[in-house]
């Protein structure tokens, strides 16, 4: 006779990850390596990397990414370390108004800053970059600030005592006990920001009709039914998710849990 | 002093930053004004035109069902899992956690692209079943139920479940009557967390939806590029509506953990 035990549990959900995760991830390295004809070739791959106008975009998108993160982090650390030496009651108040906006629809907070924008620089295309990382911080920053908030927040204040008590200033005190033991946080953080920036097209496509991000290249292969080189695209992508994950597990513990946490 | 003057000033400034282009917005969304600029009269057409345009009503309507189904079956199948995981042999554990982990870190775009490649182009399934778009969404959604739950099932007592297969409950039973309601906080936040990403969602939906279906997201990213004006406009009321939503849910939320703290003292 059948018998229900917990274990069986897992079987939907186990099955489930096989199809619609492993599954699509095979499906589109068999894409990447085939052409038209279903024939093997390598060719989708060298046609990339030999184009220079598809270097450039990914290029394009990792100095992006790069300078996002940076602005984000810049602006964040300090909010988060606020937050996290702020009175109790105030605390709650301010980390709400922090994760606000993250539930309003990003679209709509995009359409927002490029009716601003655009009231205040005119047409948008004349500072694209500029534009670029102004868009990308105002959509991702709450994603550095709670990741930070986080880890500060868990600081033994004991611990910063001690440190003034042994003779250190508050500059030393930052720099040799707070900034080492928010490290898991800063890196959360930046994997949080950098990733979604080198992917997310659409902040772009909407400010100033920008194509020029890793993403959008995808958006154009699928819109051209070109099935090969935007699977092509997406394991290129993989292969960098790959390593930045690889990179920053080896950093600190446990970082792709953060996203669901801080939401 | 002056520390705290400072910081009280980047933070303030960095809320300003936030809050400002919604808050402009919405002000604005309350005259004839098409762009920001010259405020003219006061006037409620936006509205008008939010609550009178079929497609509009349509699409909000559609974003909402959508974000509902798709919590539900991510609430199922993460929660199920994550349980079924938990006690199940390292093999399996390993692979669920690990498999888990694929759609958090990975791209949206390379999820929806890689999930439309399987499902409508080798499997060809039609997209206007909606199939692929409600698979691709509980793809995004169900790890995140995976990940609220787990930890909740490591803080739970196991003695409890035993205790109540000992005292003659079926198995199944003792899952509902015990394991279910001591790991509820966990899916609740899943179940949030699920509306949240559905709703917030752009990149799957745009590569697994029907061909005449919009949620807001991708709706408004049309609009941003479409001449209709009034649309346009429209739009902007139907961010101070989700401003005001949220901002009511905040206050009850907090004026409720008020309440709970006063009287717990």
């Amino acid at each position: 006779m059948f018998k229900f035990s917990r274990k069986q549990l897992c079987i939907p959900y186990g099955l489930f990850l096989v199809l619609f995760v492993i599954a699509p991830l095979l499906v589109i390295i068999y894409y990447a390596l085939t052409n038209g004809e279903g024939q093997f070739t390598l060719s989708n791959f060298t046609d990339f990397f030999t184009d220079s106008n598809t270097i450039g975009t990914l290029l394009y998108s990792m100095f992006t990414a790069l300078v996002t993160t940076a602005v984000c982090l810049l602006i964040a650390y300090p909010v988060a370390l606020i937050l996290a030496n702020s009175k109790l009651k105030r605390k709650s108040v301010l980390l709400m108004l922090f994760i606000m906006p993250m539930w309003i629809n990003f679209t709509l907070r995009i359409t927002a800053l490029k009716e601003i924008l655009t009231a205040i620089e005119g047409n948008l295309a004349f500072h694209p970059f500029l534009n670029t990382i102004i868009g990308m911080t105002y959509d991702f920053l709450p994603f550095m600030i709670l990741p930070l908030y986080t880890t500060l927040e868990k600081i033994d204040k004991k611990l910063l005592e001690a440190s003034n008590d042994l003779g250190a200033n508050n500059i030393i005190t930052f720099l040799k006990v707070t900034l080492p033991l928010s490290i898991p946080g800063i890196i959360s953080g930046v994997t949080m920001v950098f990733l979604p920036v080198m992917t997310n097209y659409v902040v772009l496509d909407m400010l100033y009709n920008s194509t020029y991000i890793m993403g959008s290249l995808i958006g154009s292969y699928f819109n051209a039914y070109d099935w090969h080189n935007g699977s092509m695209i997406s394991i290129v992508l993989l292969v960098i998710i790959f390593i930045v994950t690889i990179f920053t597990n080896r950093l600190g513990n446990g970082v792709g849990e953060s996203r669901g946490a801080s939401l | 002093m002056i520390k705290k003057i400072l910081s009280a000033s980047w933070v303030f400034l960095v809320l300003l930053a936030i809050y400002l282009p919604i808050i402009i917005l919405a002000v604005y969304s309350f005259t004839d004004s098409t762009t920001i600029g010259a405020i003219r009269g006061f006037s409620l057409h936006n509205y008008e035109t939010l609550f009178t345009t079929k497609e509009l009503l349509e699409m909000i309507v559609d974003t909402l069902v959508l974000a509902l189904v798709v919590a539900i079956l991510a609430v199922v199948l993460g929660t199920s899992g994550a349980i079924g995981a938990f006690y199940s042999k390292r093999l399996p554990k390993a692979f669920i956690r690990n498999a888990n982990q694929i759609p958090v870190v990975n791209a949206d775009v390379v999820t929806g692209f890689s999930i439309c490649i399987l499902l409508i182009v080798a499997f060809g399934i039609d997209k206007s079943t909606y199939i692929p778009l409600v698979i691709g969404q509980v793809t995004l959604c169900a790890p995140f139920v995976y990940l609220s739950v787990v930890p909740k099932l490591m803080q739970m007592d196991n003695n409890l479940y035993e205790a109540a297969l000992d005292l003659g409950a079926t198995p199944s039973k003792a899952l509902f009557k015990v394991v279910i309601p001591q790991i509820m906080p966990g899916i609740v936040s899943g179940f949030m967390l699920s509306i949240t990403l559905s709703l917030d969602d752009y990149f799957v939906t745009t590569y697994t939806k029907p061909a005449t279906f919009n949620t807001i997201s991708t709706y408004v990213v049309n609009a941003t590029k479409g001449a209709q004006t009034n649309i346009k406009t429209a739009l902007w009321a139907l961010s101070t509506i989700i401003l005001a939503i949220v901002i009511s849910i905040v206050l009850i939320n907090y004026f409720r953990t008020n309440k709970k703290v006063g009287e717990s003292r």
